[in-house]
């Protein structure tokens, strides 16, 4: 069964048809960006004059480079955030087996079924008292605080799994527990990290709603709303919106080429976890 | 090994109290504001017991948001993870393009949703490529306003979702599959089983995890669908797309009608907790008998 045969030929055609059926729409979004706006021909048609005008305009006039630059920082931040404060209280909810132990794990529970929108409205009328609203920092405040059921969860299921000789060798040769925890369990969990810094990095830097709430009307704004609020400025200029759309999105593609294989096993990770 | 070796509870502390703040407070506060007319704004507001909830029972908009909110989330559901297994399974193969494929395919899913959901709105336009491409292969009668004809628009969201997130159902498939030891997958075939029966019996069984995390995934994405109909539709034409949180978006925040707009979080809750339990133990069920 690992011949190369007719069949396999027959597969390999039907399953490139099926990417260029993925490719389309991006070959249409670098079409249109790189084409003159006076050009209205048809969309499939391959540009005859490309020009990297818009690109420029967009740039210029979408604030672009703020909002990746404040993307970059609430990315960064709150997922280092989040990492080490889930990493260390999944320590004590896998392996203490007292009451509180349990009912921390419980609150995790619920905290993965409560969907954002309920919080939401309340939450924003705490950021508005605490003048958070419009600041990067309520939103860094914010996703530290949103991902950690779930990071806290593939922590501890993960930790569980694993041989507790090496950080009891350490405790009993006197290693005060946080130093038991960050020079002997932190490097253990380097493998379900990944899968946590992978996941969380996409969901913050990709959120949409939050922002939209937190940071609508202020000058601060990250790529998802800088881009709405694009789009709603240039209409139908599509041209320049899909301009737009290249450059939000040629970050992130660079990252997922580079890091490929991490990312994806990252993905498949909470499968093993 | 006594208690002297277990980690202090304070190590919890950090998080929980982040948790609290960000998601457990404002949660229990949103579900005794649903019971209000708060408007978001004023500290007087009063107890209206369930009138949000009757309002919301007599109120069609909410009905068939709450209604398109279902079938948006069955259909990604059932087709997203459809064509993800059926890549997994293509590309799960001895075909040379398999490792370009996988990257390839599932490159789409980790692109901003909002991105996607705005290069498709121009995609699905009268003069979009959608049906520009249409009418280059002759097929001009299938030619149609995807988004702006309410029998289509919802389907067209789904479409969408599809597109940018089959490549991830076929990653997590993927990874079930290469879980599945060679030997038992070619003993099978020497055996002379065929493939449907060799997929249906060898591997599906052992896919069970796989399904698990993907119908979950799927379903819940569904149920809390947001940015794409934002994007896409703004929940337009009229309702025909509005979904429960595009609905809560535009009652708190176009309409001041803040209790409104939580209760109907309350109910977004209700449906995304029973929707998850429930399938978490039918599944884990069907796990453990596979295994």
């Amino acid at each position: 069964m690992n011949r190369y045969s007719k069949r396999t030929f027959a597969l390999e055609m039907a399953m490139i048809a099926a990417a260029l059926v993925v490719a389309f729409p991006v070959y249409v979004l670098i079409n249109l960006a790189i084409r003159p706006t006076t050009d209205t021909s048809s969309p499939i048609r391959p540009t005859t004059r490309p020009t990297l005008e818009n690109f420029t305009q967009a740039w210029q006039e979408g604030g672009l480079g703020g909002a990746l630059m404040n993307s970059l920082i609430v990315t960064t931040v709150s997922v280092l955030i989040v990492l080490a404060v889930s990493s260390l209280a999944a320590y004590p909810i896998a392996r203490a087996t007292a009451k509180w132990s349990r009912g921390f794990f419980l609150l995790i529970m619920l905290g993965l079924i409560l969907p954002f929108q309920l919080a939401a409205l309340p939450l924003y009328q705490t950021m508005r008292d605490l003048g958070l609203l419009g600041s990067v920092w309520g939103l860094i405040l914010f996703y530290s605080g949103l991902q950690v059921p779930f990071t806290t969860f593939l922590y501890v299921g993960f930790m569980r799994a694993l041989p507790r000789d090496f950080e009891d060798a350490a405790l009993i040769d006197g290693a005060r527990p946080l130093e038991a925890f960050r020079h002997v369990v932190f490097p253990m969990l380097k493998p379900i990290t990944v899968t946590a810094l992978v996941l969380n990095a996409i969901s913050v830097w990709n959120d949409f709603f939050t922002p939209l709430l937190y940071l609508s009307g202020s000058d601060q704004q990250t790529v998802p709303v800088a881009l709405a609020g694009f789009v709603g400025q240039f209409v139908s200029d599509w041209n320049l919106i899909f301009a737009a759309l290249v450059i939000s999105i040629v970050p992130i593609l660079a990252v997922y080429f580079a890091l490929q294989r991490s990312i994806i096993n990252g993905f498949a990770g909470g499968l093993k976890g | 090994m006594g208690s002297g070796t277990t980690p202090p509870w304070w190590f919890a502390a950090p998080a929980m109290l982040l948790f609290a703040f960000v998601v457990l407070i404002p949660s229990a506060r949103g579900v005794y504001y649903a019971f209000t007319d708060w408007d978001g704004l004023s500290p007087d507001f009063s107890w209206v017991g369930f009138g949000n909830f009757t309002d919301m029972v007599n109120d069609p908009t909410a009905r068939q948001a709450i209604w398109h909110t279902l079938l948006i989330a069955v259909a990604i559901t059932i087709i997203q993870n459809g064509f993800g297994l059926l890549l997994a399974l293509g590309v799960n193969t001895v075909i040379k393009s398999r490792n370009v494929l996988r990257v390839f395919l599932f490159a789409p899913a980790v692109v901003t949703p909002i991105v996607t959901a705005y290069l498709w709105r121009n995609l699905l336009g009268p003069d979009g490529a959608v049906n520009s491409l249409l009418g280059a292969v002759g097929l001009d009668s299938w030619q149609q306003d995807w988004l702006g004809d309410p029998q289509l628009a919802l389907w067209s969201i789904v479409g969408v979702i599809v597109w940018q997130f089959g490549g991830y159902s076929m990653v997590i498939f993927l990874a079930g599959l290469q879980s599945v030891p060679k030997e038992i997958y070619e003993a099978a075939a020497i055996d002379g089983t065929g493939p449907v029966r060799r997929f249906w019996f060898v591997v599906r069984p052992l896919l069970a995890p796989a399904f698990t995390i993907n119908l979950m995934l799927s379903i819940i994405g569904g149920i809390k669908l947001f940015d794409q109909v934002y994007a896409l539709t703004g929940g337009g034409p009229g309702h025909a797309t509005d979904t429960i949180s595009t609905l809560i978006y535009k009652e708190a925040f176009t309409l001041g009608e803040f209790g409104y707009s939580i209760a109907l979080a309350v109910v977004l809750t209700i449906i995304v907790a029973v929707a998850s339990t429930s399938q978490y133990f039918v599944l884990a069920r069907n796990e453990r008998a596979a295994s």
